[in-house]
């Protein structure tokens, strides 16, 4: 049976992790390369980097970052963050992303999820979402959460997967760092409206949070960051409860075959 | 001395299956080639055929690189191991159904065809981590099993991406299986021909074991 796939996620900025509440804020949370390098040994099924105050000048970290956490982790890297174009999204890619995430350009340029898909395949793209919600709806945030674009999040979704893309990120901007849980509602909503996987993030801070961004959201996938970053919980840990609630994930014990 | 030729025909993620290969031969003699020059090819004694993207495009990549003969004779006449990766299993087929009808290379009987969505019940791509069911054993996965130290077969998984299943005819040739909706191919063996359906260069402490396994055939 597919397994539900936990994946930390790690914000990066300027070549080092760091974590925000609600898109501010930011705290220092160590080294990207070691961090990833950690998670993977300890069962994370993917891993995520976020550059989160991507700029032009920062690229080159990120770039750095990227290929030695490919040559450390043997599990998929999706990395985001700042990709503007096809050259952005192959750069991530040749640096040893398996998956880019696009988020702005998408907005800005729909047709680069079709190219970008067509191009590297639809297992590549990943079109990250970050929603607020307003009044009954949720809306599409771009630049980091700084702009409205005033898209209804529900038909971006089904726009996206028209598309192309393989998967989508989704992240509610008013749960994001809270521990508050998921937004349940809105992962929901989206993922019964698409036939393409959908990450949950945004809001976990215990082990139920998790439980029911499967079960209730409905999510393929769920995605946290400080929890994992605070070690307030461990992948370890986040496996075992679900499996305990009859929730199917990669629990193997091969590590030591590694470990030299 | 190891030749281990993983095929860059301008697709696929190449670093990926660069890295892990690295990692699994790191206290080797051997040499890892990123490469589709026919020289590399001819004293290549492994051979990797990595595949991301659409089967066509994988299949006329490859084919532009005017290596497919020499590609043949190492592979059907030389017997060189080779190991064929997702989409590069699935070029082994007969026939390939991803947007149309395309012939593939014919090493390995069968189609390739669409995953069945279920009435949209399932999520495609077929994404993520899956449980392996192996149909037999065979000499590779002995060793392979051997060197993970398991001997309980019902946790070991590995990471799949893809939207097509390889439907191969003679059923002898398929040596191990998972399930998602329908039965999914998820490696074939003839001769020193092996293909997986799932990344074995995602997928962590068992996907190292397995291209260390790889590397061993000869």
């Amino acid at each position: 049976m597919l397994k539900i796939r936990i994946i930390p996620c790690l914000d990066v900025d300027a070549g080092r992790v760091v974590k925000g509440i609600n898109f501010l804020s930011l705290r220092d949370a160590g080294d990207p390369v070691e961090q990833a390098k950690a998670y993977s040994d300890e069962g994370a099924d993917e891993i995520t980097f976020l550059d989160i105050t991507a700029t032009h000048q920062k690229r080159k970290p990120m770039i750095d970052v990227i290929s030695k956490t490919a040559e450390k982790c043997f599990v998929p890297l999706t990395v985001g963050g700042g990709v503007k174009n096809i050259i952005g999204i192959k750069e991530f890619l040749l640096a040893g992303a398996d998956k880019v995430s696009i988020n702005s350009a998408a907005i800005k340029n729909p047709s680069l999820i079709n190219e970008s898909s067509k191009k590297f395949g639809n297992q590549c793209i990943v079109v990250a979402i970050d929603a607020k919600k307003k009044s009954k709806n949720w809306n599409v945030f771009i630049n980091g959460g700084r702009v409205d674009t005033g898209i209804d999040a529900v038909s971006w979704a089904k726009n996206i997967e028209k598309r192309g893309a393989g998967e989508i990120l989704l992240t509610s901007m008013d749960k994001d760092g809270t521990k508050s849980g998921f937004d349940l509602e809105l992962t929901s909503k989206i993922s019964s409206a698409v036939n393409i996987p959908v990450i949950a993030s945004g809001g976990v801070g215990c082990l139920k949070d998790f439980f029911d961004g499967v079960k209730l959201g409905g999510a393929s996938a769920v995605l946290a960051a400080s929890v994992f970053h605070f070690k307030e919980l461990t992948i370890k840990q986040v496996k075992k409860y679900l499996k305990s609630k009859n929730i199917n994930v990669r629990i193997d014990n091969l590590g030591k075959y590694y470990e030299k | 001395m190891k030749n281990v030729l993983i095929i860059d025909y301008g697709t696929g993620n190449l670093k990926s299956v660069h890295n892990a290969v690295k990692k699994v031969s790191e206290k080797q003699d051997c040499r890892i080639f990123v490469s589709s020059s026919i020289e590399d090819l001819k004293k290549s004694t492994h051979i990797i055929l990595p595949g991301v993207g659409a089967f066509e495009s994988c299949l006329n990549g490859l084919i532009k690189t005017k290596a497919r003969s020499y590609l043949e004779e190492m592979v059907l006449e030389k017997k060189k191991p080779f190991l064929g990766i997702c989409v590069g299993m699935q070029m082994l087929a007969t026939k390939g159904f991803e947007n149309g009808e395309f012939d593939g290379l014919d090493w390995i009987s069968g189609e390739v065809k669409k995953i069945n969505n279920q009435n949209n019940n399932l999520k495609i791509p077929h994404m993520g981590w899956n449980t392996l069911k192996f149909l037999k054993e065979t000499a590779f996965t002995k060793s392979l099993l051997k060197k993970m130290k398991v001997t309980n077969l019902h946790d070991l998984s590995a990471y799949f991406v893809h939207s097509y299943n390889f439907k191969n005819k003679n059923t002898n040739e398929k040596v191990i299986t998972t399930c998602y909706g329908e039965e999914i191919t998820a490696m074939i063996s003839k001769e020193n021909i092996i293909g997986t359906q799932f990344h074995p260069e995602k997928s962590h402490y068992f996907g190292l074991a397995f291209l260390k396994t790889f590397l061993e055939q000869r």
